[in-house]
């Protein structure tokens, strides 16, 4: 099967605007469309981080002092949801996905290329209309969870909005899963196999598989959540008969494949990214296939061990330890074979490398965390507190952040021709990695001492670990400038990169670099070998 | 390749000793006053330990690859074509699953001597009828045989405080006052949003839900006056929701509730 050209969308194409302006257009190329979810991503991840240093000014000293307690309730709410909602998922799936996807499988673009441009331009909308919700009736302010019946008794225009806003952006996401997964399985040039693809396009298909499975129950449920909440129906109201159990039920049977959603995509980019940097195959291709697939089975059937202290029965809290601390030996297997790609390379230590090595030491921390937090009996204790606030920063910004910045580093020379300052990028890791540590170590001691999450006000005796906390937030605000200098000085002036700076096997580095409109000035290359880091050299000689 | 071996051996069992060493010399929880918090910081030292070799391991693992294998500049090509090792993988997936395993087993014993596995009764004269179906809760720890009355409580939760009822004395507190080493046995239920009724010092938490009563036992060690902390996000004043759980002497503690206590009122 070869890929023939839509020659109406060949019409389409020369009518797409040229130079920057594209990337304010409906454009339908997939690479176009890449970088727009990557820089809204980065934008709403700077709002996003605003809020955080917002809670961490108001935590450094015990006393609500710096804003209003409602609106404290509102800025960590909005910060959960746009850095959760905004940033990590468009951009591990939509950003990188569809930047690297169509490459991956051999294709000129994704499978709907117009389906694709709409699951973009429904986030800056939803985006916008959630951050102007505070200057309505204030915005949203039970939690990213929105558990009735506290979502159903405060204002009600924020958070309407608020289900609004995420009603678009789960929109948005499975129309992008729909698409990776008809790009993955149809879309691949003719003589590749699946086990021959890149780790990213497996990871993506497992996680749009969850997408797909996992994002309409969520939709769903706001949808019920919004009826109480304006046509005082009684599904989560207690006073009407509703019951508060089943919405948390619903809210997480998504919400748990969610952090999947956003630490599957990064375990297939780190994939990428190890082998290059240490000239090394990727190691156990086969086992990482099928603890990716292990970790999409069993990542729909944990959602309540969120839900321990909640109204489960003894049976279901016995159940879901078990599954849940199982997730640890598919995961496990990726954390061993990344290290042992690295024993035996040949390691360039880059922005790139490091970032991908500070990814593993910290989602090792907040895995452990994890499988302890599986345990009901200690959960029972831990739970809603700053133990639980720090074992997910460990995972999503630990783990997944880390990878973000480290895939930028990685494929920038690819999106722009220039390569990026190596000594900013390695100023930019050592800031970010001692003040992520800084802010979030401690918190755990906190959670176990007796700090419950969502508070604007604590016991006296947590003073001090709180401000290390704070200090280490203010170094994470610092490190994003030294990141912003580098990439507006080397779009602008950076070193030329060639083709293929890094000497990468995978197919995205076989054009040129920016790479043409179809990818491809002739017919797709057939990489049979992504990782052939080692053996290729001496083929080629 | 003795020497590599030894050194393997002497870095293995050196993360062992770290790991143990931290994990009984380093207290990261709070006083224990209740007979679930003994059994919950003997699970905490466990996981404490494994997971600190682990984390030591894989550290270790990461920094020295990182320093052992980078790149001199003299160096040109690639590291060695290995792409996988099947014995290996096999064995990374079988003591890790046999480490989950038992870490699971073992915490299905703490959980049961916590009483989170016995069939959830509150032994309330008051109480209605059978027919009320009780969602969730933690039982009365197996461990207890001090414990020689039940002293039953209920507790309604509202924006932003805690009420305790005694039934027993017709009056309600707003401070919780038990007596030491008996069981105490309680039944909550929200008056609005969900809460959650939380004591570091005791090891235990429970939500606390508009429409479901929910239970919640226990027996105090220590006397002593520990915070009661809602831990669910309920509005507002969220952070201000506390209250003062005194566990004291029974001489005090009668003295206290006689104090209190109204006569019955027949309508």
């Amino acid at each position: 099967m070869t890929i023939s050209i839509d020659p109406q969308k060949t019409n389409n194409e020369s009518l797409q605007p040229k130079g920057w302006l594209r990337y304010f257009s409906f454009s339908l190329d997939h690479k176009v469309i890449g970088i727009q979810y990557l820089v809204c991503g980065f934008l709403f991840y700077l709002i996003g981080g605003t809020l955080a240093s917002a809670i961490r000014i108001e935590l450094a000293s015990p006393m609500s002092d710096f804003m209003p307690r409602d609106v404290y309730n509102q800025v960590l709410t909005l910060h959960g949801t746009i850095m959760i909602f905004l940033w990590i998922v468009p951009v591990v799936n939509g950003a990188f996905g569809n930047y690297l996807i169509p490459f991956y499988v051999g294709a000129r673009d994704m499978a709907f290329p117009r389906l694709n441009a709409v699951a973009f331009w429904l986030i800056p909308p939803s985006g916008l209309m959630l951050v102007a919700s505070y200057f309505v009736e204030g915005a949203a302010q039970a939690g990213w969870t929105a558990y009735p019946p506290l979502s159903i008794t405060t204002p009600q225009s924020g958070q309407i909005i608020w289900i609004l806003s995420v009603l678009l952006l789960g929109g948005s996401s499975i129309f992008g899963g729909i698409n990776f997964i008809a790009t993955i399985i149809k879309l691949r040039r003719p003589g590749l196999k699946l086990m021959q693809l890149p780790m990213y396009c497996w990871a993506m298909l497992g996680t749009s598989l969850l997408v797909v499975l996992s994002t309409p129950v969520l939709a769903g449920t706001l949808i019920l959540l919004s009826f109480d909440i304006i046509a005082n129906t009684g599904f989560f109201n207690p006073v009407l008969g509703g019951n508060v159990v089943v919405y948390q039920h619903l809210f997480w049977f998504y919400s748990h494949p969610a952090v999947y959603i956003m630490v599957l995509p990064a375990f297939g980019l780190v994939s990428e990214i190890l082998p290059v940097h240490a000239r090394k195959p990727l190691f156990g291709y086969t086992t990482m296939v099928f603890s990716i697939m292990g970790i999409v089975v069993l990542g729909l059937v944990v959602w309540a061990h969120h839900m321990f202290t909640s109204g489960t029965p003894p049976w279901m809290r016995l159940f879901f330890t078990i599954a849940t601390a199982f997730i640890a030996v598919p995961t496990g297997i990726k954390f061993f074979n990344w290290v042992a790609t690295l024993w035996g390379g040949k390691i360039s230590i880059n922005s790139a490398m490091l970032f991908s090595c500070g990814f593993i030491i910290n989602f090792v921390f907040g895995g452990i965390t994890g499988v302890a937090l599986a345990q009901v009996p200690f959960d029972i204790h831990v739970h809603d507190t700053y133990f639980v606030v720090a074992h997910f920063h460990y995972i999503v910004y630990g783990g997944t952040v880390f990878i973000i910045f480290s895939s930028i580093y990685h494929w920038f020379p690819k999106v722009t021709g220039k390569m990026l300052n190596e000594k900013l990028g390695i100023l930019h890791f050592i800031i970010t990695f001692i003040g992520f540590n800084l802010c979030f170590a401690p918190q755990h001691w906190l959670g176990l001492n007796g700090m419950p999450r969502r508070v604007a006000e604590y016991d006296p005796q947590f003073q001090f670990v709180n401000q290390i906390s704070s200090l280490g937030a203010l170094l994470m605000a610092i490190s994003t400038i030294p990141f912003l200098i580098n990439v507006f000085l080397s779009v602008r002036n950076g070193k030329n990169a060639g083709d293929n700076p890094w000497n990468a096997l995978t197919p995205e580095w076989l054009t040129s670099s920016p790479p043409p409109v179809e990818n491809w000035e002739g017919e797709a290359p057939l990489v049979e070998e992504p990782y052939g880091y080692g053996k290729e050299i001496s083929e080629q000689k | 390749m003795l020497n590599k071996n030894f050194y393997l051996i002497l870095i293995i069992s050196l993360v062992f000793a770290i790991s143990f060493w931290i994990g009984f010399n380093v207290n990261l929880l709070p006083a224990e006053a209740s007979i679930n918090a003994p059994i919950y910081d003997e699970l905490f030292k466990i996981l404490f330990i494994i997971g600190l070799i682990i984390f030591i391991g894989m550290t270790i693992a990461v920094i020295y690859s990182l320093f052992k294998f980078r790149k001199r500049n003299d160096q040109i090509g690639d590291g060695i074509a290995l792409e996988g090792n099947l014995s290996l993988e096999i064995v990374w997936t079988i003591i890790p699953s046999i480490i989950v395993l038992l870490i699971g087993l073992y915490s299905y014993n703490i959980y049961d001597r916590m009483g989170g596995m016995k069939e959830l009764n509150h032994n309330h004269e008051m109480m209605s009828s059978n027919t009320e179906k009780i969602w969730a809760g933690i039982s009365q720890s197996s461990d207890n045989e001090i414990a020689l009355n039940n002293l039953s409580i209920e507790v309604s939760a509202m924006q932003f405080a805690f009420l305790f009822n005694y039934p027993k004395g017709n009056f309600i507190s707003g401070e919780l006052h038990v007596p030491v080493d008996q069981k105490v046995s309680m039944k909550m239920e929200s008056k609005d949003v969900i809460h959650a009724f939380w004591v570091p010092e005791f090891r235990i938490k429970q939500d606390i839900i508009p429409g479901q009563p929910t239970i919640l036992n226990f027996t105090p060690t220590k006397v002593g006056k520990y915070p009661i902390i809602c831990a669910e996000l309920c509005g507002p004043y969220h952070g201000g929701m506390r209250a003062s759980i005194i566990v004291e002497e029974e001489s005090d503690y009668n003295q206290w509730f006689n104090k209190n206590k109204k006569p019955e009122v027949n309508l």
